[in-house]
């Protein structure tokens, strides 16, 4: 019986398994161990914090974050920084006051300001935006293992600038392996030792761009410690439930089928 | 309402006679419950079950959403991510949404291919597969209508192509899409019609799946041999049959469990996998995106729509022959909804005597290969048009068809079915020899 069962849901897997599609990236996506991946991943709240300042003193000059509310970075599985800096956070972006038809500053229930320049995407949900992985054959069957690879993405993109430059119809685009084409419009934004982090953490080039990936993973899912927590309750109590009726099914069916169950 | 004798209801209780009376729900509860079932169904009869729980996980998911929803333009990308950040458990709604979608489809894709290997579409049982290709239908009208609502940008690209397929018909098409957009192009009109039709058809749905379940309460269920359950008296089906309740609702429940602790792991781990990553990037008619991909359920049928080009044969014999009325776009079309016209057909095109495919030694190979038909076309539909992709989709397609319209029938004549047992009594005691001695009772 369970021969049969796991057949069935292999054929169910197999079957979902075409949904993986390409989205035809050229570019090359190298695979970065995070901590947040897998079932059992957590977002490294050091890490996004750290993320943050990146965010802020580099990424915030064009790109924006309109989609989240500042409060959520003091959230329990995210930043979880403490209230008060968070408000302190808010306060150095303005914002226009329909009320008071003014600017005034923004308070923490604001969201961060969207993009400033008009052709910089808003970054809030970039992290799943991208698929840094489509293969075998553009089955996506390798998501599997090594997830969907938005944030492997970034990091690859952020240091993947060869250095080389072109001037095409008076814009300047800079030649970068991991952006479809080859050649995207965004100067490289990151060198290395770009921050200086208060704990003295790493600066180089490749921390820098994972810790700000780790931090757009958590503008892009903030919940993702509470659905993966609410994923292993509900697998743990579905699979005692299943047993349970396992058990069941086989002791109601023995005296039909002929054969002897006792518990 | 069962066709196969049966014990009947009869309400005992003073309560139980005084509705019964009046209205004989009771009655028709423990009819339904009680349904004489063959003994012998294997675990691809669980399909139904899975679907019904996925229709209401649906439609409780979904009408959780429409109260934190808004359908506009501007504002419908937004509230989503208001959803998922804000609301009490809105992530997990939506997800559970989302992905049910997905589930539902794997779900009837096993359903639908379980029919066509034991031949449950064929008399006396036509009518219940008729209805379960309507639902189908409207199932993919509903999953289509419901991926334009958070107005990404395969949302807004993708009711931009779809759309665009009635506009291939000739003559009246470009009028009917206009009407379907409620404009000239995709907009807030479409989005709001698309959210009230996305709100009705399920409802719509639960109607036809109450219909379904009715027309083959009437016939009884198929099973794995194919052989119907004798009917000559309540003694001789009850040797064929078990009754619904506690035995095959048991048995469901915990295949449903199994199928459920995969889904939720998948809620839980990875619930974009089946996603398309554009869609978190919000609608913008300025841009189109590099590939138009449709969600993975419509694959196999957006791959038949592709599949016949302008330099295809057949294509340009039917263009000719047309006067240039039907071109190469309107052709796709009708092969895509064709495609799931030849299957409504089985009953009639299948001229087998022997009902499950059990029995039927050259069947087996066909049907395997349109097993593997259907998953190649649902790869190739996510693959650009250059080749080989455009042949293996124009050689998938052509299979589709083939076996339809050309292999159901000749197999009929050709094939020289194996015996089938006697009796499902018989069938069942051959898997397990110890039950010979109970149903000898």
């Amino acid at each position: 019986m369970f021969k049969k069962l796991t057949l069935s849901a292999l054929a169910a897997l197999a079957l979902s398994a075409g949904g993986a599609m390409a989205a035809g990236s050229d570019g090359h996506v190298h695979d970065v161990d995070f901590v947040f991946e897998g079932p059992f991943g957590k977002f490294d709240e050091n890490q996004l914090q750290r993320g943050l300042q990146i965010y802020t003193e580099v990424c915030s000059a064009c790109h924006g974050l309109q989609h989240v509310p500042i409060r959520t970075l003091a959230d329990e599985g995210g930043p979880h920084m403490p209230e008060d800096q968070v408000r302190a956070y808010a306060a150095q972006f303005d914002i226009y006051d329909e009320e008071l038809e003014d600017d005034r500053p923004r308070k923490s229930s604001d969201f961060f300001p969207s993009s400033s320049l008009s052709n910089a995407p808003d970054l809030s949900l970039m992290a799943k935006a991208r698929a840094g992985f489509h293969g075998p054959m553009g089955t996506g069957i390798s998501q599997f293992v090594n997830g969907i690879g938005g944030p492997e993405y970034i990091v690859s993109l952020l240091t993947g600038y060869t250095g080389e430059e072109k001037v095409q119809a008076g814009t300047t685009f800079y030649e970068n392996t991991a952006f479809p084409g080859g050649w995207i419009a965004m100067a490289p934004p990151l060198y290395g030792e770009d921050v200086e982090f208060a704990d003295g953490h790493s600066n180089e080039l490749h921390h820098e761009a994972e810790d700000v990936t780790a931090f757009l993973m958590w503008t892009a899912e903030p919940k993702m410690m509470a659905r993966k927590q609410a994923g292993f309750v509900a697998v743990t109590m579905l699979i005692l439930l299943t047993v349970l009726l396992y058990l069941t099914n086989k002791k109601l069916w023995a005296p039909h089928k002929g054969k002897k169950f006792d518990l | 309402m069962s066709g196969i004798p049966h014990d009947h209801y009869e309400p005992k209780t003073g309560i139980e006679k005084w509705i019964n009376g009046r209205l004989p729900i009771l009655g028709l509860v423990h009819t339904t419950l009680t349904a004489p079932t063959p003994k012998n169904l294997n675990w691809m009869w669980i399909w139904g079950i899975v679907l019904a729980f996925c229709l209401a996980l649906q439609i409780v998911t979904g009408i959780v959403l429409v109260m934190h929803y808004t359908p506009h333009v501007d504002l419908a990308f937004a509230s989503v991510e208001h959803i998922m950040r804000d609301v009490n458990g809105g992530h997990m709604i939506r997800y559970l949404h989302a992905n049910g979608a997905s589930l539902f489809f794997i779900a009837v894709y096993l359903h639908i291919f379980r029919g066509l290997y034991y031949g449950s579409y064929k008399a006396p049982r036509e009518v219940t597969w008729i209805i379960g290709m309507l639902i189908y239908l409207l199932m993919m009208a509903t999953g289509f209508l419901g991926y334009v609502l958070p107005w990404g940008q395969m949302s807004f690209w993708g009711a931009t192509v779809i759309t665009g397929l009635f506009g291939a018909i000739p003559f009246v098409g470009e009028a009917l899409q206009t009407f379907l957009l409620g404009g000239p192009a995709v907009d807030n009109a479409t989005l709001n019609r698309f959210f009230s039709l996305h709100y009705l058809l399920p409802f719509v749905i639960a109607g036809l799946v109450i219909l379904h379940i009715w027309a083959f309460h009437h016939t009884g269920n198929n099973n794995p041999t194919g052989v119907e359950v004798r009917r000559g008296s309540v003694k001789e089906a009850k040797k064929d049959t078990l009754p619904f309740w506690p035995y095959f609702v048991i048995k469901d429940l915990f295949a449903l469990g199994v199928v459920l602790v995969v889904f939720f792991a998948v809620v839980g781990f990875m619930p974009n996998y089946l996603g398309h990553p554009d869609n978190y990037i919000p609608a913008n008619p300025l841009a189109t995106p590099a590939h138009i991909v449709p969600e993975w359920y419509y694959l196999p049928f957006y791959a038949i729509l592709r599949a016949f080009t302008a330099d295809v044969w057949a294509v340009q014999f039917v263009s000719f022959i047309t006067g240039g009325i039907v071109d190469a776009k309107f052709f796709g079309v009708l092969a895509m909804f064709g495609a799931i016209f030849v299957m409504a057909l089985a009953p009639w095109l299948d001229t087998s005597s022997v009902r499950s495919g059990k029995y039927r030694p050259m069947f087996k190979w066909w049907f395997a290969l349109l097993a593997i038909d259907f998953m190649v076309l649902m790869w190739v539909g996510a693959r650009d048009t250059e080749f080989p992709h455009d042949w293996i989709s124009l050689i998938g397609a052509t299979y589709w068809f083939v076996y339809f319209l050309v292999i159901l029938p000749l197999l009929g004549v050709f094939e020289k079915p194996l015996p089938t047992p006697a009796t499902i009594e018989d069938d069942f005691v051959a898997h397990y020899p110890g039950a010979a001695k109970d149903s000898a009772e």
